[in-house]
């Protein structure tokens, strides 16, 4: 074994001593095959769902925890529905948004609920790294994933895109791919820039105005465009992330018109990437501000599907995570 | 160590049908559980000359040792044809050892719907039960020590080949 630089340290608080998944915080620092193991196991849970069984007994006894301190309908929802179709049980607990939820309150709220037998944390928090210190306080045999931490990391809807550019696409090599909004304060972005990285894209590109480009976003091994006339060129897939009003606020942006006419994906821009270009988006949308309603309706976008593999690939994480031993004697 | 096949399987095949005649069941939905069984259950299908389709069973969501061994990384989707209600079902399998497969797959196939009546048919009993299962119809028996495993290759042609693994310490 490699001695472990301290950013190494994600990767071994997520795996097994022999390799396998046991907390899901962040894509940096996991190796491929454990994100083609991930994908290949929510291929066999998309393949569920038929007319006549949606369930399957996996998890059964289970009790997973949705332990959102941020509001998400989406995310929320569709752990929920994962977590049932294995036949977990499921408590969702929503603590305000409003309130900063101090280390001592969280450890304390993580006591209480491990004392009910719980076996699986979902963890979004509006502060960076609060799935990481869960992670790394809780009792043995739990298990943590982070739904979103501040902005920082959601690993569970970076591997969703993969699994639908993966069931459109097929092979990551050839593709080019462009990520387009707010990456400076996006945690999507992050982690679907070091999941495209570590499956092996051919082309990442992030496309932003300048204000909203994290500096030095070239060591990620990305490609940086302030034009989206050249960001787009030739794409293959075109990632549009939503732009959260109170950026507009600050000094990042004059207005959400400008932003629309600068940034904003029209069929117009469209037609500048590969004509059989995909559209995603990880939802919820703003209609007119960073995508047309022809686009995000039209026949290039999988929006809606992306939705559908979110409930696979989030039974695969789930059913991985729990399958690592947790009723160790 | 290598096993042969075609004598097994003739045997089961009439097994099979003998049981199927005395039950008078004429149309059965013959199952196979991934991948042997369905290997198996693909010849019986031809050879015991039935039509309409042929169904198949992965139960890697189904089984008891998963919080122990992790999930099967490739899970192929069973397919059932719609309504197995008032079926009569022939539940094939390559190799019967501990009977939790077994238990695995019934389970699988009542989330789908109520048979009228399940056979079980496999092509090698090793003997080891760890549940009251039993086939109904069986191709050959085999004693095996423990530790040892018996596996079915395939599909083109199917063999039968014997791994021991002698290092293991005897369990009690």
């Amino acid at each position: 074994m490699k001695p472990q630089s301290p950013v190494a340290r994600p990767a071994s608080l997520q795996l097994t001593p022999d390799g396998r998944l046991r907390h899901f915080l962040s894509i940096e620092g996991l190796p491929r095959a454990l994100l083609e193991q991930i994908l290949d196991t929510a291929e066999s849970f998309a393949n569920l769902g038929g007319p006549a069984v949606k369930k399957v007994p996996l998890l059964r006894g289970k009790t997973i925890v949705n332990l959102f301190f941020e509001a998400s309908t989406r995310t929320r929802t569709t752990f929920e529905l994962a977590a049932k179709r294995l036949s977990a049980d499921v408590l969702n607990l929503n603590i305000g948004a409003a309130a900063t939820v101090k280390g001592e309150t969280l450890l304390d709220t993580l006591r209480n609920l491990e004392a009910m037998h719980t076996d699986m944390f979902v963890v979004r928090h509006a502060d960076s790294g609060a799935a990481h210190f869960i992670a790394r306080h809780a009792a043995p045999h739990v298990r943590v994933i982070n739904a979103g931490d501040g902005r920082h990391a959601h690993p569970t809807q970076a591997m969703l895109d993969m699994f639908t550019i993966r069931r459109v696409k097929g092979a990551f090599e050839p593709l080019c791919v462009a990520i387009v909004g707010d990456i400076l304060h996006s945690r999507v972005a992050r982690s679907q820039i070091h999941a495209l990285k570590t499956l092996g894209t051919g082309c990442v590109r992030v496309v932003a105005p300048r204000t909203l480009l994290p500096a030095e976003v070239e060591t990620l091994g990305v490609e940086a465009h302030v034009d989206p006339e050249t960001g787009l060129e030739e794409a293959d897939v075109i990632i549009m992330l939503r732009l959260q009003r109170e950026r507009m606020k600050g000094a990042f942006l004059p207005s959400e018109h400008e932003y629309f006419q600068r940034f904003g994906l029209t069929e117009e821009r469209l037609r500048r990437a590969r004509p059989d270009v995909i559209v995603m988006h990880p939802g919820p949308i703003n209609r007119g501000v960073e995508i047309d309603s022809r686009v995000a309706d039209g026949p290039r976008s999988v929006i809606l599907r992306q939705v559908t593999y979110g409930i696979a690939v989030r039974m695969a994480v789930m059913s991985m995570a729990l399958g690592t031993g947790t009723d160790a004697s | 160590m290598k096993l042969e096949v075609t004598d097994p399987l003739t045997r089961l095949h009439r097994d099979l049908e003998a049981l199927l005649r005395l039950r008078a069941v004429s149309t059965p939905l013959v199952v196979g559980i991934h991948t042997g069984g369905a290997w198996i259950a693909a010849r019986l299908h031809a050879g015991l000359g039935l039509e309409g389709p042929l169904g198949s069973l992965d139960i890697s969501f189904y089984r008891d040792d998963f919080s122990r061994i992790g999930l099967n990384p490739r899970v192929r989707p069973s397919q059932l044809p719609l309504g197995i209600d008032g079926r009569h079902v022939v539940l094939v399998d390559d190799v019967i050892h501990t009977g939790r497969t077994v238990r695995a797959a019934l389970n699988e196939l009542f989330d789908f719907g109520r048979p009228a009546s399940v056979m079980l048919a496999v092509l090698i009993d090793r003997g080891g039960r760890e549940l009251p299962i039993q086939p109904d119809a069986v191709g050959a028996r085999v004693e095996l020590p423990r530790g040892s495993e018996i596996k079915l290759t395939g599909p083109d042609p199917l063999g039968l080949e014997i791994l021991s693994t002698p290092n293991r310490p005897e369990s009690r």
